[in-house]
């Protein structure tokens, strides 16, 4: 083990060496971005930030995006929950089959989908609304919920539900107090890729709102104008969309690093 | 122990199941239309038949990034898939060292899929970059604007950068779901480190390994934000992978009959390879388990 000692660390700070050039690079000015090499900003500075927390209309598209994110990853899981029991825990009629097609709706290219989304979210009138959105994420977050979370119960050995059962468990108390706290690594894990999938999908965020919603992500490509890109309000962006994903992950990293402990049954 | 059969579960999956077909079904039956018919105008549609579907295989075009996109999506497994396991086995497993690690090893996926291109946009830059500068203080000539190899492998390592992480968090949790009582066996018969990866650990993430593959393989075959930002397709075609000629059709010169074609082909394809590993994979597992 003692080689692993070294790698990880080494890998780990390979892969934030690009995350560490987009930090530089939201401190420089346009002029330095393209001026010359430089791995420490020579003056650095802040007003790439300053822009984006004076605009509103950056601000607006942070709580835009926590809004259809945070009701995605909610929505994927809850549903998602019972279904990968079903899954996991019995057969019934076409259920191997049910659970592939569950993915391959994944498998749907977005870029021709674009326009069938639009007149479908149109015509029942979310468009340009959060739910808009999130609904259509939860095309590729819920199938992802369902086979995570099936893998991880599937892990849990049949005869502890049977045990609760003959112990005279109802099956929502069972659920909630005996099954889930074993599955927290995987409900983990499930919480953070349905919050990174939709945190940043941008094709169909930009094309089901116009005004209201815009997502963050949409901002972005704003910052594209006439007088070519403004490298360094793109990276302070992208610096900040970092934050929330990196608080989320925080917050479930326990239970993806809980153990399985069998012990509390 | 056979699992039993219970034909009430479907009121469990139900809710998955109705919002999946809301947002799946009526978008698909919409495109197999656009497919088979010549759009005029908003109410002259006239029905064509199969002649977009043989328009499109007919493209050499296509032919070259499908091509492309099948040695990108198995290097992208070949890669990924043992990088992410090691990774997901060499990681601390308890304590402040565990939270730090499984924080910084997800920071490139919170990244906006444009934003990642953005930033190896300028990071592989020969005169402005650090890995172009890196790359070429070393002695080696690298521009992936210029040379057709040098772009393909910049995607390729973005793509390993921003993906191997979701491959190693789903490993990670998921040998965090082996019970411990498993590796005292395996410390009572003094099995080695091999021996508790290749009959404790192994077999037990099948599971999550099967979603790491069929995500990975799946997502790469539609890779489409990052190389269009980053190379725009070129030098060339030697990045126009088939997401980025798709868009190209539908988008760029609005065939929105051949690019429905098209997708179907597209979806069939991803759907074929996709159920190839799948099956090979629960096989696997099953032949273990007898």
């Amino acid at each position: 083990m003692r080689v692993s000692r070294v790698i990880t660390p080494l890998y780990l700070l390979l892969s934030l060496v690009p995350i560490y050039w987009l930090l530089g690079m939201s401190l420089k000015t346009n002029e330095e971005i393209l001026g010359a090499f430089s791995l420490i900003p020579r003056a650095p500075t802040l007003d790439n930030y300053i822009t984006i927390f004076t605009d509103p209309d950056w601000n607006q598209g942070y709580i835009n995006s926590l809004t259809y994110v945070a009701i995605n990853t909610v929505l994927s899981v809850v549903l998602a929950l019972p279904a990968a029991y079903a899954f996991s825990r019995y057969r019934f009629l076409g259920d191997t089959h049910l659970f592939f097609w569950l993915l391959s709706n994944r498998m749907a290219p977005p870029a021709v989908f674009l326009l069938p989304f639009f007149q479908l979210y149109s015509s029942i009138g979310l468009f340009d609304t959060p739910w808009a959105v999130a609904l259509s994420h939860m095309l590729f977050t819920v199938p992802l919920a369902v086979w995570i979370l099936e893998g991880f119960m599937s892990g849990v050995p049949r005869e502890i539900d049977e045990t609760a059962y003959i112990d005279g468990y109802s099956f929502p108390r069972f659920f909630l107090r005996i099954f889930l706290p074993l599955v927290r690594s995987g409900v983990g894990v499930t919480a953070f890729f349905c919050f990174m999938f939709s945190w940043v999908e941008l094709l169909l965020a930009r094309t089901l709102t116009s005004v209201d919603t815009k997502p963050i992500a949409a901002t972005m490509t704003r910052t594209v104008s006439a007088a070519g890109m403004d490298w360094g309000v793109l990276a302070a962006a992208g610096m900040l969309t970092l934050v929330p994903g990196a608080v989320v992950i925080y917050f479930v990293r326990n239970y993806i690093a809980k153990g399985f402990a069998l012990g509390r049954v | 122990m056979e699992k039993p059969t219970n034909n009430r579960a479907w009121l469990l999956v139900l809710p998955v199941l109705g919002v999946v077909a809301f947002s799946a079904v009526i978008p698909l039956m919409t495109v197999v239309n656009y497919s088979v018919q010549d759009i005029l105008g908003p109410d002259q549609h006239v029905f064509v038949g199969t002649e977009w579907f043989r328009k499109v295989l007919r493209d050499p075009e296509l032919h070259g990034a499908l091509r492309r996109q099948l040695g990108f999506s198995l290097a992208v497994l070949a890669i990924e898939i043992p990088l992410g396991i090691g990774l997901a086995l060499a990681l601390p497993m308890k304590g402040r060292a565990a939270s730090v690690a499984i924080v910084v090893l997800a920071l490139p996926l919170l990244i906006p899929w444009n934003v990642v291109g953005t930033i190896w946009q300028i990071f592989g830059r020969g005169d402005i970059g650090l890995l172009g500068v890196a790359i070429n203080g070393l002695g080696l000539s690298y521009n992936y604007t210029a040379d057709a190899l040098d772009a393909w492998l910049t995607v390729l390592a973005m793509d390993v950068w921003h993906w191997t992480p979701l491959v190693a968090l789903l490993c990670y949790s998921g040998l965090r779901a082996i019970p411990e009582p498993f590796y005292q066996a395996a410390r009572i018969d003094g099995a080695s480190a091999w021996a508790t990866f290749r009959y404790i650990q192994l077999p037990r993430l099948r599971g999550v390994l099967t979603i790491a593959v069929l995500l990975r393989f799946m997502d790469s075959f539609m890779i489409y934000t990052e190389p269009f930002v980053l190379t725009g397709g070129g030098p060339g075609n030697s990045t126009t992978f088939l997401s980025q000629y798709l868009t190209r059709l539908a988008v760029g010169q609005f065939d929105l009959g051949p690019a429905a074609a098209f997708s179907l082909i597209y979806f069939l394809v991803v759907l074929l390879f996709s159920y190839v590993f799948y099956t090979a994979m629960t096989q696997a597992g099953r032949s273990e388990a007898q």
